[in-house]
């Protein structure tokens, strides 16, 4: 059973935004993971590159195949989590703790289309 | 059209496996994850439904010339056990299907040939078989396929089924009568590792499987490490590496082409595209970067598209990010620069031998 953590916000293609007051961490939830196996790579923007809600700014990629990031939420990427470099299996070990971006929220409101952890979990099976 | 099941179906289910289409049947991609069933393979010993696989048996006084005739390689002479690896060619070279040829007798032979391309083989087989005083019988529905692969694959078989492959030579095989039928048992694989591939109807590799799963060294493996491990030792896979457009020339497989035998279908074509040299090659590409390359991505150099992937991936048993690519022959040569186009951006990559990790067969 993947698991879910209260607070967070969830988008509909598996992506967690988790806010810092005027940033978030964007990565791949538990469900994400164990569907995709072992994550051997994961492709990310570079710092200052702007990301838009519902497009694609990387790509996680297991043994088989590669799967587009989509963004939840708009802004600026703050900071990419560089250990993923070296090791993309930490996505595997504990997804919400190795998020992927850092990014600065250019519209808070888009929050509202997300999904609670309650209302995620109703999709995850 | 549904997909087909093997007889293993339901023992997939059972072990948990993550069923997929492939080449018209739903098998298991996996069962405990990819990377640990390759490693399985390469250290100790996988264990893989290939029931999928078709079977064909051309029998009769002149089936010799009627596999001549088909096939590529060179069965001529030949001793009963032998089996050889070759492809069956359209007249302009392009690729029918890559198969295997075991020589049952001096009038039989028993071919087993990929999965997806069974109607299509049967029926190029029978279409050329006019004027043959030869059977073509199509068994991919009576065989069940199970292949054993990795350096205890040996005692494995030995100890979970009570047959011995020690007298088997890489590439022989031989007919073992086991539960009232005869089956066949060959020294062969799709994984760069020792190992043995039997053939039994549906109650044998039912039993089979159960008892080669309850060996403490035997790991299932599902096609996503099949891949995999064919794809580090070079071996091609119809679809990607061999084709309609794809000839045995330009997939750099011309050692299983033998022209000096006579005729056969499709020689004029490869032996001009031989001489000549193909204007397209399936190549070996090393990337210097972290990033994967997969089927279907493009290849450049000079500033302009020369090709693209036909399989790629993070080689598990290496870590290096390599890919075979089919790119215009000028850029073939080994350490030419080359890029790839994964998400968006250039990657480079040099060309290299498409042999990522060296075989260990028992010769």
């Amino acid at each position: 059973m993947a698991k879910t953590i209260e607070g967070l916000y969830y988008s509909e293609s598996h992506e967690y935004v988790k806010v810092e007051g005027e940033y978030g961490y964007i990565g791949i939830t538990d469900f994400a993971q164990e569907q995709l196996g072992n994550v051997v790579y994961v492709d990310t923007p570079d710092e200052d590159d702007e990301v838009t809600a519902g497009e694609t700014f990387g790509a996680v990629e297991s043994v088989k195949a590669a799967s587009d990031l989509i963004s939840p939420v708009s802004g600026t990427v703050v900071e990419v989590n560089e250990a993923l470099e070296d090791q993309p299996e930490l996505v595997n070990e504990d997804a919400f703790a190795n998020w992927i971006i850092k990014v600065k929220l250019s519209d808070p409101s888009e929050l509202d289309a997300l999904m609670d952890a309650a209302a995620y979990a109703e999709i995850c099976h | 059209m549904a997909d087909k099941r093997t007889c293993l179906y339901e023992k997939h289910l059972v072990a948990g496996a993550k069923m997929v289409p492939f080449g018209g049947f739903e098998m298991p991609l996996q069962y405990s994850g990819i990377t640990d069933e390759h490693n399985a393979v390469r250290q100790s010993c996988g264990i893989f439904d290939v029931s999928h696989m078709g079977e064909v048996r051309i029998s009769g006084p002149q089936a010799e010339a009627l596999v001549q005739h088909l096939f590529t390689n060179d069965i001529a002479g030949a001793p009963v056990g032998k089996i050889f690896y070759g492809m069956m060619l359209y007249p302009h070279g392009g690729t029918v299907d890559d198969l295997l040829v075991y020589k049952e007798g001096e009038t039989d032979f028993f071919l087993v040939i990929n999965a997806a391309n069974i109607d299509k083989d049967v029926a190029w087989m029978q279409q050329n078989a006019a004027g043959f005083d030869a059977t073509v019988d199509n068994l991919s529905d009576v065989y069940g396929q199970i292949a054993i692969q990795g350096p205890k694959s040996e005692a494995v078989m030995l100890e979970a089924l009570g047959i011995d492959g020690s007298d088997l030579a890489f590439y022989t095989f031989k007919k073992v009568e086991a539960q009232g039928e005869t089956l066949i048992v060959s020294r062969t694989g799709y994984t760069g590792e020792d190992g043995f591939e039997i053939y039994g109807s549906h109650a044998f590799t039912q039993a089979a499987w159960d008892k080669l799963m309850s060996h403490a060294d035997v790991k299932p493996c599902g096609l996503g490490c099949r891949d995999t491990l064919r794809f580090e030792v070079g071996l091609p896979l119809y679809g990607d590496e061999l084709s309609e457009e794809i000839t045995p020339i330009m997939a750099g497989l011309g050692m299983f082409v033998k022209p000096d035998k006579g005729d056969f279908i499709g020689r004029d074509a490869v032996v001009k595209q031989k001489a000549e040299g193909p204007a397209q090659k399936i190549v070996g590409i090393e990337l210097a970067s972290a990033a994967i390359p997969r089927h279907g991505y493009e290849v450049m150099a000079d500033g302009k598209v020369i090709g693209s992937v036909t399989t790629g991936y993070r080689s598990i048993s290496t870590g290096k990010s390599v890919c075979m690519a089919l790119i215009d022959a000028t850029y073939a040569p080994l350490g030419t620069a080359v890029q790839v186009c994964i998400h968006r951006k250039t990657h480079d990559g040099t060309v290299i031998k498409k042999r990522f990790y060296d075989k260990h067969y028992k010769k």
